[in-house]
């Protein structure tokens, strides 16, 4: 195989999906009727709440919500962690997990990239990048490397082969994870809070990546957080949680065109649109607060 | 600072200012001699290795004053550093061994390949089960309450039974020996199984690995650190159990040198033992450090930032 940078901008496989500027059309979850019970049905704690919502195909879908809101045990449902107490979820046609079907399974066509961070600390960036498709037997070694290396080179990140995940920024961490998600070609990357740890000026230039990142493969996202911010600057759709059990209090379409950059920020829309939801996050967080959540 | 700065160097370049650092590349020789001669003279020009001498310096000053100048009460039925380093330098030593005699080395010889059979039995043995404890919750259920209730038996309760079990004077000696260094290895390779992060099991399912992959690629290497601390610990403890079994039995070995030089009242002989086995444990456990180090590129490379930064 050889990956001419000159040849497309995405990788092979996505760049035969998206011939020109047409939108993709798969992995598109729709979440239905999803109730999640920890412990025991009568004393357990109800952390989703007939939560229904649907997260586009090809879309950055933000999920907004107070700390201990239950938007993980959301993710960690699609993802094929946890079970779900009742509801359904669907990825395209494919029912992950429903009724008879509690759990999903794990893999590669939903690929979670993590709050901490979960590059493997004792293989190298190459190693780990490559990964995946030689654990699922769909590449040799060779070529997987070999893809890895486009992958890094593509997101900017040459150099860094042989060093080990713990030798480089955070920052880095969390794009190279990004570029081990996306050698799968996933249909949807669960991203859960990646920049939580990060600076605020570190912050910013990941979301730019990501939003290029975002912008060559057009793969959907599935993002939660509790940055109002970060939510309007890079979600298509921003759906607002209540607190404690968790089902969608608002859904907010942001009508920003892609590309993106941090111009925006400052830009009248933008704050009309952090204006209209603050008010539903802020009621929320009281409620937590009130409820005793506290900041893990 | 680092963090932002390469966070920033993005696309043009990304470079970790390896000038700061020694990088060691694997596989590069040229690298790694530069990092120990790097590491000799930082350590040289530190502190350290002063502080060290005056620590020895004290030790066998105190030993040499409560036992020759000051003569103390219980003290003075011990040898003092001077008979004790006289007999093991002299070419010709009073009581017959010292540093000159090919008897020396033979006790040497019999009680290193002791502790060597036994601590290659006890990680060939424990490194599996403690990874299959820490991976599996049912095998773990039956295995354990067993080996929890065998574990506080210490090495001399066994003594007699090994004696009963194995033939010879050799196999039960190492069976002692393996028994204390068996339970240290189990034990913290299942705690290094089970410390390992959630995330990381998560993430290699989510990337298409399915159970025996997940065993290779993250529970083994994932428990690494703590199987080799593991290791090192079990290799003392192996010392501490073969001295106890040839004390019991057996024809050579420092153990047995120790306990017939008592006997014998050729207390400076008994104290050249001891020093011995001291440095020998020490050399072993340096050896298990190295090698961890060694196979843990990632972890050493980590750490040397840390200390860096």
């Amino acid at each position: 195989m050889n990956y001419e940078p000159a040849r497309s901008r995405g990788s092979p496989d996505l760049a035969a999906n998206a011939p020109g500027a047409q939108e993709r059309r798969t992995g598109a979850i729709r979440i239905a009727n999803v109730v999640k019970i920890y412990g025991s049905e009568g004393a357990g704690i109800r952390a989703v709440d007939d939560c229904t919502f649907d997260v586009p195909a090809g879309k950055i879908t933000v999920v907004v919500g107070p700390s201990g809101c239950g938007k993980t045990t959301l993710l960690n449902a699609i993802a094929g962690f946890h079970s779900i107490s009742s509801g359904t979820i669907y990825l395209d046609d494919t029912l992950l997990c429903g009724p008879g079907r509690p759990q999903a399974d794990p893999g590669p066509d939903r690929i979670v990239v993590f709050q901490n961070g979960a590059l493997f600390p004792w293989k190298t960036i190459i190693d780990n990048v490559s990964f995946g498709p030689i654990v699922q037997g769909r590449l040799t070694r060779k070529e997987s490397i070999e893809k890895a290396r486009f992958m890094l080179a593509e997101s900017g990140l040459r150099n860094l082969e042989s060093n080990y995940p713990g030798e480089i920024s955070s920052g880095m961490r969390r794009r190279v994870e990004i570029a081990r998600a996306l050698m799968n070609d996933p249909k949807v990357l669960l991203l859960d809070e990646p920049y939580r740890a990060l600076d605020s000026l570190t912050k910013s230039v990941m979301h730019e990546a990501l939003l290029e990142t975002f912008d060559r493969n057009q793969v959907t996202i599935f993002f939660i957080t509790h940055d109002l911010e970060e939510a309007i600057f890079l979600g298509d759709h921003v759906v607002i949680m209540t607190t404690r059990p968790c089902r969608p209090k608002k859904i907010l379409t942001v009508d920003i065109p892609h590309p993106r950059d941090y111009s925006i920020l400052t830009a009248k829309r933008f704050r009309e649109y952090l204006d209209e939801t603050v008010e539903a996050v802020h009621e929320e967080a009281l409620k937590a607060f009130a409820a005793g959540e506290r900041e893990r | 600072m680092k963090d932002l700065q390469s966070a920033f160097a993005g696309d043009v370049n990304v470079s970790l200012s390896p000038a700061s650092l020694p990088a060691a590349k694997p596989g590069d020789g040229a690298g790694r001699q530069e990092t120990v001669v790097f590491r000799l003279t930082r350590w040289l020009r530190s502190p350290r290795p002063y502080l060290m001498l005056v620590g020895f310096a004290l030790f066998l000053g105190f030993w040499y004053l409560t036992v020759e100048v000051w003569k103390l009460p219980r003290f003075a039925q011990m040898p003092g550093p001077t008979d004790v380093i006289t007999e093991w330098l002299s070419p010709d030593p009073s009581y017959g061994l010292s540093i000159y005699s090919p008897e020396y080395y033979q006790h040497i010889w019999v009680s290193w390949r002791r502790v060597s059979i036994a601590f290659l039995l006890a990680t060939a043995t424990g490194v599996p089960l403690g990874l299959f404890l820490g991976w599996s919750q049912r095998f773990k259920d039956y295995v354990f309450p067993v080996f929890e209730l065998l574990r506080p038996i210490p090495p001399l309760a066994w003594v007699p039974l090994a004696i009963i079990m194995f033939q010879g004077s050799e196999t039960p000696i190492v069976f002692l020996t393996f028994l204390a260094s068996f339970y240290a290895t189990t034990l913290n390779t299942m705690l290094g199984v089970e410390s390992i992060d959630a995330s990381f099991v998560r993430a290699a399912y989510c990337l298409g690995a399915k159970r025996p992959q997940v065993f290779r690629h993250v529970i083994v290497p994932g428990a690494m650190p703590f199987i080799f601390t593991g290791l090192q610990i079990s290799v003392g403890v192996a010392w501490f159990s073969l001295v106890a079994g040839e004390m019991v039995s057996g024809q050579y070995g420092l153990g047995y040198l120790i306990n017939t030089s008592y006997t014998m009242v050729q207390y400076p002989t008994m104290v050249i033992g001891m020093i011995t086995l001291g440095l020998v444990g020490y050399l072993t456990s340096a050896a298990v450090r190295m090698l961890g180090n060694y196979l843990m590129q990632w972890r050493a490379r980590e750490l040397a930032i840390g200390a860096e930064r």
